[in-house]
């Protein structure tokens, strides 16, 4: 069955508390290379049937009305996978 | 519906006010699955002494009510974001219309109502986690930097007041434009005084729409509205117990026709 994937990630100049305390982390478990990390989200939508342009667009549509909040986050990606 | 208060007597708003005019103010008081602060919020509403309307999130009618509060909690569990769901409830749309309207009906948001009201766009910005990560409960001075919405109709300007905050992702964040015309506009309602508990900008507590019918804050009024369960007795902060009961006072006066 085909899904839509979205990806969606807070906004690059709002500052992700959730990333901050990751990249804290790390370092503690030994993993040094990395000097920050921003937590998205993903989601997946499963389509029953063929994935169409409008069916893409509905799911742009949701990605941008439901699945995100303009204010605080960007939709980065929207793609169909296991067509 | 009468309530008696579990210690203190009869309420002292109610006392201070035409109990009789204010009871035909309804004030309706939104339950969505997760909603914590209902119960709290028709009781402050009966404490003020006007008549609190149970509502019901999928609903698809307001009925008859002068105003609404949406109280705090975590509806659908904070899913996708705090208020994200709740936001396109059946009711929330009647809220929303009725908000916008020409009467411009009274809407109150406190903490996760408060997260509703941005997603629906009736005010502007959103929340995020607290800066430092933590849910934090505490008593919290606000000062009202503007007395002229019609939940702050009974606090004098620059008034600080005392009352209850306890959130996770509180802090209120808005684009600097926006920011500069909440501000140019006298729609910060509310600063955090002393400490800012969440990294909010600006310290912002509370703002309103242009209009100041829809009014949302994070911390808690409905909390500090009777004697003996308020922040004065908790850990002596300051304040009182009740400094949370002008909130529902100011938009009773304003329903029964104002004395400002």
């Amino acid at each position: 069955m085909p899904r839509i994937v979205v990806d969606v990630m807070p906004k690059p100049e709002i500052l992700d508390p959730q990333g901050k305390a990751i990249v804290g982390a790390l370092p503690r478990l030994g993993f040094t290379a990395f000097s920050s990390v921003r937590q998205g989200k993903r989601f997946e939508l499963t389509v029953d049937g063929e994935v169409t342009e409008e069916i893409l667009a509905q799911a742009r549509n949701a990605a941008e009305t439901l699945l995100s909040n303009p204010v605080i986050e960007d939709v980065v990606n929207v793609e169909v996978v296991g067509a | 519906m009468t309530e008696l208060p579990l210690i203190g007597g009869a309420p002292a708003a109610a006392e201070m006010f035409d109990g009789g005019a204010l009871a035909g103010a309804r004030i309706g008081v939104v339950t969505f699955p997760g909603t914590l602060d209902d119960r709290d919020a028709m009781r402050a509403v009966r404490l003020a002494g006007g008549t609190a309307v149970p509502l019901w999130h999928a609903d698809t009618e307001l009925g008859d009510v002068d105003a609404v509060i949406i109280p705090g909690g975590f509806s659908y569990g904070d899913y996708l974001r705090a208020g994200a769901i709740a936001r396109f409830a059946p009711l929330m749309g009647k809220i929303i219309d009725a908000a916008n309207s020409d009467a411009k009906l009274p809407v109150l948001g406190i903490c996760n109502g408060f997260q509703i009201l941005t997603e629906s766009h009736l005010l502007p910005g959103s929340m995020i986690k607290n800066d430092h990560l933590k849910f934090l409960c505490r008593d919290q001075v606000l000062r009202v930097e503007n007395n002229t919405t019609d939940w702050t109709l009974d606090y004098a300007a620059g008034q600080e007041i005392t009352i209850p905050l306890k959130n996770q992702d509180g802090q209120y964040i808005a684009d600097e434009k926006t920011l500069d015309a909440l501000e140019a506009e006298g729609r910060v309602v509310f600063r955090y005084m002393g400490f800012n508990p969440n990294g909010s900008r600006r310290d912002i507590a509370g703002i309103s729409n242009a209009a100041g019918n829809v009014v949302g804050l994070m911390p808690h009024p409905e909390h500090a509205t009777e004697t003996g369960f308020g922040p004065e007795s908790l850990d002596g902060v300051g304040g009182s117990d009740v400094d949370g009961l002008g909130f529902f006072t100011s938009v009773l006066t304003k329903i029964v026709g104002g004395n400002k």
